[in-house]
């Protein structure tokens, strides 16, 4: 609902996501943008009907630890950003290897 | 000793025309874990900012799902214009929330009709299909669809609904009511019925909370969350309160549902007597273009979606994400699989009214 976003850096994604799990936050989504210098990652979390977005800014090839260890609904999220986006989460909870979609046309799109 | 053993179920089953396979880990009768799979439809619509405008991409978001196509038109709008700070007429807004109850009235109507044919109530099922066909009717009448409606544009509606035709819309409304009390006594009194949904299925709020669990799914566990509370479009001006149950089961998502069908009829008579005159469509210029980025959340039938844009400012826009319902209930899924006993497993699957097609943007 809003558009102000909370910059986070990769390295700090697990203690962030963990802040916000004690504060009673939920995971709603993430999701994965192509830009020129690499991704944009954003996470969105709620509280009741509160939104509270954060985004984080990877370089091309730079992994990123999974949060489903925290938020067990992220390896659905996780493992979609890996086949579609080709972003090396690691430690992701259920990681599919690649298999999580099967589609015609090799992925991750370019 | 128990025997353990796993079971593929689908991507093809009887419960459901869509492909969604879970491992099912079973202890003789008896679920332990399940393990899902989709991706085998996987149609890459998000990638279609490459080929199509911000103006194109309303059609290609109606296109993610047969029966919530008229929502994921709006969600995108919605996003598009907080971007560029349109502010929509007052009437398209009314005509915004009653089209969106008339689709949830319709998804759930279908929904009913598809539970009641998984436990072989075979009348029942044709009932309630028979009175989503009216649903449907004003669906055409309205837009001229019955599936996908392409009435929505960034700045409002493609059409107007003349006032003589919400009229007829609220003497349709009191027939659907009717049909409804008729088709809604046997999901709540059936012994049959009961002992299928009753007790079978349990999602405590505090896993529903925790897994991001959505929509009636997440209401029937007791947790009082709807997007529409949030008062987009013309929902600030209509009276209501969320519903929710607390037996967090089956039944009481059955329950929800229905009530929810009461509560849309509600909805849409207070948007006919509240419509306002005027306009329905802000004409966009052709050298209006979105720069920026919004999350937009609505309340679908299924659950709370949600729409990240992302622009630049050209009239192709970066990202379309569309979070859909069904694929935030994959996880509560799971987890109330296991414990069950293997023949529910069709029944649980149906009670989050699964939509592999919005899964499979």
């Amino acid at each position: 609902m809003n558009t102000e976003f909370k910059i986070v850096k990769a390295e700090e994604v697990i203690d962030e996501a963990q802040k916000l799990k004690f504060d009673g936050y939920h995971l709603m989504q993430q999701c994965a943008t192509k830009t020129a210098e690499g991704y944009e990652l954003v996470y969105s979390f709620g509280k009741a009907l509160e939104v509270l977005q954060v985004k984080i800014i990877l370089e091309n090839d730079q992994p990123i630890n999974s949060i489903s260890h925290v938020f067990p609904c992220a390896f659905l999220y996780e493992n979609e950003m890996h086949d579609l986006f080709g972003i090396d989460i690691q430690m992701i909870s259920l990681d599919y290897k690649g298999n999580f979609y099967r589609t015609a046309i090799e992925t991750p799109f370019k | 000793m128990s025997t353990r053993s796993v079971i593929p179920f689908g991507p093809q089953h009887p419960v459901l025309p869509e492909p969604i396979h879970l491992d099912l880990v079973l202890e003789d009768e008896k679920v332990v874990q399940a393990i899902p799979s989709i991706g085998f439809i996987h149609r890459g619509l998000e990638k279609l900012v490459d080929k199509k405008d911000f103006h194109e991409m309303v059609y290609v978001a109606e296109r993610i799902c047969g029966i919530c196509s008229l929502g994921h038109g709006l969600g995108y709008c919605d996003a598009v214009e907080h971007i560029m700070d349109l502010e929509v007429p007052d009437r398209a807004k009314f005509l915004r929330t009653m089209l969106s109850e008339l689709s949830r009235m319709h998804s759930h109507m279908l929904w009913l009709g598809l539970l009641a044919d998984a436990f072989g109530f075979e009348s029942l099922y044709m009932e309630c299909w028979r009175i989503r066909e009216e649903i449907l009717d004003m669906f055409e009448m309205a837009t001229g669809g019955r599936v996908i409606f392409s009435i929505m544009k960034i700045g409002g509606l493609r059409r107007d609904i003349p006032d003589d035709m919400l009229k007829d819309f609220r003497q349709r409304l009191d027939s659907i009511e009717e049909g409804l009390k008729m088709v809604s006594k046997p999901f709540f009194d059936d012994v049959a019925v009961k002992n299928r949904l009753v007790g079978v299925g349990i999602l405590t709020p505090e896993k529903a909370d925790l897994l991001g669990t959505a929509g009636p799914f997440l209401r029937a566990s007791g947790i009082a969350r709807d997007i529409r509370s949030t008062g987009y479009c013309a929902y600030d001006k209509i009276e209501f309160e969320p519903i929710i149950s607390t037996d967090c089961d089956s039944y009481a998502r059955t329950e929800v549902r229905i009530k929810e069908l009461y509560q849309s009829i509600d909805i849409m008579r207070q948007c006919i007597d509240k419509m306002p005159a005027g306009e329905v469509d802000l004409q966009v210029k052709p050298n209006q273009l979105p720069n920026g980025e919004y999350m937009a959340r609505i309340e679908q039938p299924r659950g709370e979606a949600l729409y990240y844009v992302k622009a630049n400012g050209t009239k192709f826009i970066d990202r379309m994400r569309v979070r859909t319902p069904t694929f935030a209930n994959i996880p509560a899924l799971v987890d109330i699989l296991a414990g069950c006993d293997f023949a529910d497993v069709p029944i649980l699957v149906l009670t989050i009214d699964p939509c592999i097609s919005c899964t499979e943007r």
